[in-house]
């Protein structure tokens, strides 16, 4: 079964080109343009993992984090931030409040890819 | 009324003085003792028989002039809060205890001078008092049922068991205490109480005569213009009157400054300088009440009495005539209580003066450095005590000798024009440096001479030697030498004239003496520390005004004599504290000798307490240079102090404005820190977009319309990174202000029409309408490429808020006359009103940090401030307008 991946991020451009790879590889990729229709997205379809941008209308990213944590359905759900907030503090802060992995931008598609892969065993 | 009845009246009244006087020193610093009503109420003894009496005297025969007695003290007080203050501080800060004590210490503690001015205060005095005793006698005969008031003998005249008792009150009361400088609360309770009866009395009286015996004042007036002699009694006379009104307003203005009981009152007894704010207007209230019925009753008794009788007597011959005895004793008592007020508190003064200026210094110092505490304690008493006395005693005679021949309203003038020698050298010693002791000497000296001859001199011969002529013909013949008509002046009354030229004179040799003497380095720091009393104030106890040599426990021993060994020790333990001195020094240096002479001061005088110190030291001259020196020193230490506060100050001030720029520093830095990481992320984004789709387009199996959609992308992001660049640098440009304007005059309506056109295609493409309804011509002068971008930037930033279809965009043009206003609104969503203020800033994102705006770079606005600032203008958001946004700038027509 393919995995299934939700992809977050208000830049259509970036989303665009993510996207097409993902689905190179053989992923069921979902996409939403803010927190409140990712968690949406998220409870119907019980992603794998979250690829989730911080800095987003609405809802930003930190707030839909806790939300996928607070929910029972989605507790193997895994969550990686791909942010362009990409200082050390920035990092830590997003690890600690439960992000599986961190990932900054700009970033290389290749190797997103193959960490996702790593996560997700 | 029976002569024994008033006898006993008059002992229970003084009975009861006795009682209050002893709870008033029992409570003295109870508020009912110490407070400015008391302090002004004491001020009225300067009211005496001669005002309680005599003014009636005088209104009835020559009119209005009793008034200018009052009317000095009333020109002089408001001065009070200048000189007296002056006067007050500088006698605390010596301990001064009379008018002689400070005219001598002015001059450098003259015993010579102070001897003289104590003299000269008795000649002014003793008389004053005998012609209170004549008024209490006369009064005494009037209202019982006594004939003759001229006794044979003076043991059975009751006047003088009268001035035997006063002697004793005073004796008891004024010598509580050895230091004359303590306050005699006890005393002063008694004068104030004292004045608030004489006031009432003479009111009653007035009223009586006034509202019972007439028909109100104006009837009194018009029964009285019936008498032949009315205009004289109305009427100020001619220029001849007015000079004698102008000596006499000036010998009392005189009077209340240097009349030794007032000196008393009003500088001795003052517990605090701000009683004066009340007293100066209070005492001149006093005054005029005193004088309203004067002239009432005097026309009255014009009127109702036969010609023969006293005048001075009006006031209870009235009731008497009528048979009103309550209200003529009231008359009497208030009289009498007026008798005593004056006699207590003048001899008083007087005993101190005598004892302090005559007999210490000149007979009994040598005995008092002799005798041990009590001993002294009991001598410096039974001085003053014989003193009053003898004071009262000659008092009593002078009157038995000379009353006759005197009216209570002339002995007062010859009273005050004595007193008035004092004017010179106490007034000028204020004020002049150079006045020397030689000069006051001599000066009242001369004045006294003067006076003698043109006042005591007639009065004199005409009861010793009736036949000899030279009061009518002038000495040895000379019509000049007139005793009371000195140099042909022969329109002045005695008085004046007297005054005039004893004035004159002894003015003239104070100043002549004192320019030609040279003081002695004493008199001179004196008058220095007197002159400029203010910049001494604060020395440690005048600490320069003596040099030498001198033992702690020589003047130990002298002030033992004198204060006691408890009071000495205790004295001395606080001046070591207050300066800091060691318990186990030897040497006295120039703060004790100082110290030591003003505690003695307040016991013997100063001319005394300046012998007997330095018979226990050796003194060498300080020069007046050296006092100078030190003051400066003062000065300085003063002067460098307030440097050190201004400089502390300042520095305060410093370290605030850095904290202050420290503050704006760290926002500054902070705001640059958020501004890179705002760019950085800002140029982020588009990096990345481009670099995903330029990694995915590696994959060559991608569909050729896919692929040329990447490629768009990634065109489309190279442009937005390449505006976020270029307004990053225009931005910067702008606020450096490295931009060079190109300004020029242009129509603002046709740089609208063209920016409407360059967003044409968009706003066709929304499907949203630009109106610009404005036709007329607008010139100004401004940069058009820079107007243009902020109007498309406005127009741009509208069209992305409006919604497609919908969208309704206005622009408005207004002439303003000086400058051009430029509106755009539109009926967008608005901004959130707590982000009005902030839409300018730079990369401004609405509160919450992680929200994107919906596109642009986020400088747009900032950009349009920038720009509209450079040309002096303003923009803002119209926060009244609430069907979308509006945003308004205005430029100056002509920069």
């Amino acid at each position: 079964m393919n995995k299934k991946i939700l992809i977050v991020d208000d830049e259509p451009n970036i989303v665009m080109s993510l996207e097409y790879a993902f689905k190179k590889k053989d992923f069921d990729v979902f996409i939403a343009r803010d927190g409140t229709e990712a968690l949406e997205i998220a409870e119907k379809e019980t992603p794998d993992l979250i690829l989730l941008d911080i800095m987003m209308p609405e809802m930003d990213g930190y707030e839909t984090l806790k939300r996928v944590r607070n929910n029972k359905e989605l507790q193997h759900t895994k969550v990686v931030f791909l942010s362009a907030k990409s200082k050390e503090k920035d990092i830590e802060k997003g690890l600690k409040m439960g992000a599986d992995s961190y990932m900054t931008k700009p970033f290389s598609i290749k190797k997103i890819i193959s960490d996702i892969e790593g996560l997700l065993g | 009324m029976s002569s024994y009845v008033v006898g006993l009246v008059i002992v229970l009244y003084l009975a009861m003085l006795f009682v209050l006087a002893y709870f008033a020193e029992k409570n003295p610093k109870g508020k009912w003792v110490s407070n400015p009503y008391v302090y002004t109420l004491s001020l009225a003894v300067y009211c005496t028989a001669w005002t309680y009496y005599g003014s009636v005297g005088i209104a009835s025969s020559s009119g209005i002039s009793f008034l200018a007695v009052y009317l000095g003290p009333v020109i002089a007080l408001p001065l009070w809060t200048v000189v007296m203050r002056k006067v007050i501080r500088i006698s605390k800060q010596h301990k001064i205890s009379s008018i002689a004590d400070f005219i001598s210490m002015r001059y450098g503690n003259n015993r010579l001078l102070g001897a003289l001015v104590t003299i000269t205060c008795l000649f002014a005095i003793i008389p004053y008092i005998s012609l209170q005793l004549k008024a209490v006698s006369e009064t005494f005969s009037l209202i019982s049922t006594k004939e003759s008031y001229v006794s044979t003998g003076f043991f059975d005249d009751s006047t003088f068991y009268i001035a035997l008792l006063i002697a004793v009150f005073v004796a008891f009361y004024g010598t509580l205490s050895t230091d004359t400088s303590q306050h005699k609360k006890g005393i002063i309770a008694t004068v104030a109480l004292e004045s608030i009866l004489k006031l009432s009395f003479f009111l009653a009286i007035g009223i009586y005569v006034t509202f019972y015996l007439f028909d109100g004042t104006s009837d009194v007036y018009t029964q009285a213009s019936l008498q032949d002699n009315l205009e004289q009694l109305t009427s100020f006379g001619g220029l001849e009157n007015g000079f004698n009104w102008l000596f006499t307003i000036c010998l009392s203005f005189f009077a209340i400054f240097l009349l030794p009981r007032q000196f008393h009152v009003a500088v001795v007894e003052n517990d605090n300088e701000s009683y004066l704010r009340k007293a100066i207007w209070l005492f001149p209230l006093y005054l005029l009440l005193f004088n309203v019925f004067v002239i009432f009753i005097a026309w009255a008794g014009n009127i109702s009495l036969p010609e023969t009788v006293n005048h001075d007597y009006y006031s209870l011959l009235l009731p008497l005539q009528r048979n009103n005895y309550g209200l003529a004793l009231l008359v009497f008592i208030g009289g009498f209580t007026t008798v005593i007020s004056m006699i207590v508190v003048s001899t008083l003064a007087l005993s101190t003066m005598v004892s302090n200026n005559i007999v210490i210094p000149y007979g009994f110092i040598k005995t008092l450095v002799e005798g041990n505490p009590e001993e002294n304690t009991k001598r410096i008493k039974n001085i003053r005590r014989v003193a009053i006395f003898l004071l009262i005693i000659i008092a009593y005679f002078f009157y038995v000798k000379f009353s006759v021949q005197l009216s209570l309203y002339s002995i007062g003038l010859i009273s005050f024009v004595i007193i008035a020698q004092l004017a010179p050298s106490f007034f000028m010693g204020l004020t002049w440096r150079r006045g020397t002791a030689r000069g006051a000497e001599i000066g009242i000296l001369v004045g006294l001479a003067i006076v003698f001859y043109t006042l005591f001199l007639p009065i004199i011969s005409q009861v010793v030697m009736p036949n000899v002529k030279f009061v009518e013909e002038g000495l040895f013949g000379y019509a000049w030498l007139q005793p009371t008509h000195l140099f042909g002046l022969d329109y002045l009354t005695p008085e004046s004239n007297a005054f005039l030229w004893s004035i004159s004179f002894n003015t003239l040799t104070f100043v002549g003496f004192s320019l030609r003497t040279k003081g002695n380095y004493r008199e001179r720091n004196y008058a220095e520390m007197f002159v400029n009393h203010e910049n001494y104030g604060n020395l440690q106890e005048g600490g320069f005004i003596w040099k030498g040599e001198a033992y702690v426990a020589d003047i130990k021993r002298l002030l033992n004599r004198f204060l006691g060994e408890q009071r000495t020790d205790r004295a001395l333990q606080i001046f070591n504290k207050k300066y800091n001195i060691s318990e186990t020094e030897e040497r006295a240096d120039a703060r004790l000798i100082n110290f030591s002479e003003k505690l003695l001061t307040g016991s013997i005088g100063s001319a005394s307490a300046k012998i007997l110190l330095s018979s226990v030291s050796k003194e060498t001259p300080i020069s007046l240079v050296e006092v100078l020196n030190i003051l400066e020193e003062s000065k300085e230490t003063k002067a460098s102090n307030k440097l050190l506060v201004e400089k502390s100050k300042e520095l305060s001030a410093m370290a605030h404005q850095l904290k202050a720029a420290n503050e704006e520093l760290r926002v500054q830095d902070k705001l640059k820190d958020e501004f890179l990481d705002t760019v950085a992320h800002e140029l982020k984004t588009p990096i990345t977009s481009i670099k995903a789709a330029s990694e995915v387009l590696e994959d060559e199996g991608m569909p050729p319309g896919l692929r040329n959609r990447f490629l768009e992308n990634i065109s489309r992001d190279t442009d937005r990174l390449d505006t976020l660049i270029h307004n990053i640098l225009d931005l910067e440009k702008l606020s450096s202000n490295r931009t060079d304007l190109d300004i020029s005059e242009h129509n603002m309506s046709k740089t609208i029409h063209k920016a409407i056109k360059g967003v044409e295609q968009i706003a066709t493409k929304k499907d949203v309408e630009i109106k610009f309804p404005d036709k007329k011509q607008v010139l100004a002068a401004y940069d058009e490429d820079r107007i243009l971008q902020v109007l498309t930037n406005l127009l741009s930033n509208s069209l992305k808020f409006t919604e497609p279809h919908k969208g309704r965009i206005k622009i408005l043009l207004k002439d303003l006359g000086k400058e051009v206003l430029v509106a755009v609104q539109d009926n967008g969503r608005g901004i959130p009103d707590e982000d009005k203020d902030y839409i300018f800033e730079k990369f401004y994102q609405s509160k919450n940090q992680n929200i994107k705006k919906p596109q642009g770079s986020g400088l747009g606005l900032a950009i349009c401030k920038k720009i509209v600032e450079s040309h002096k203008g303003t923009i803002a958001v119209d926060k009244e307008f609430a069907k979308g946004t509006q945003l308004i700038f205005t430029i100056p027509k002509g920069l």
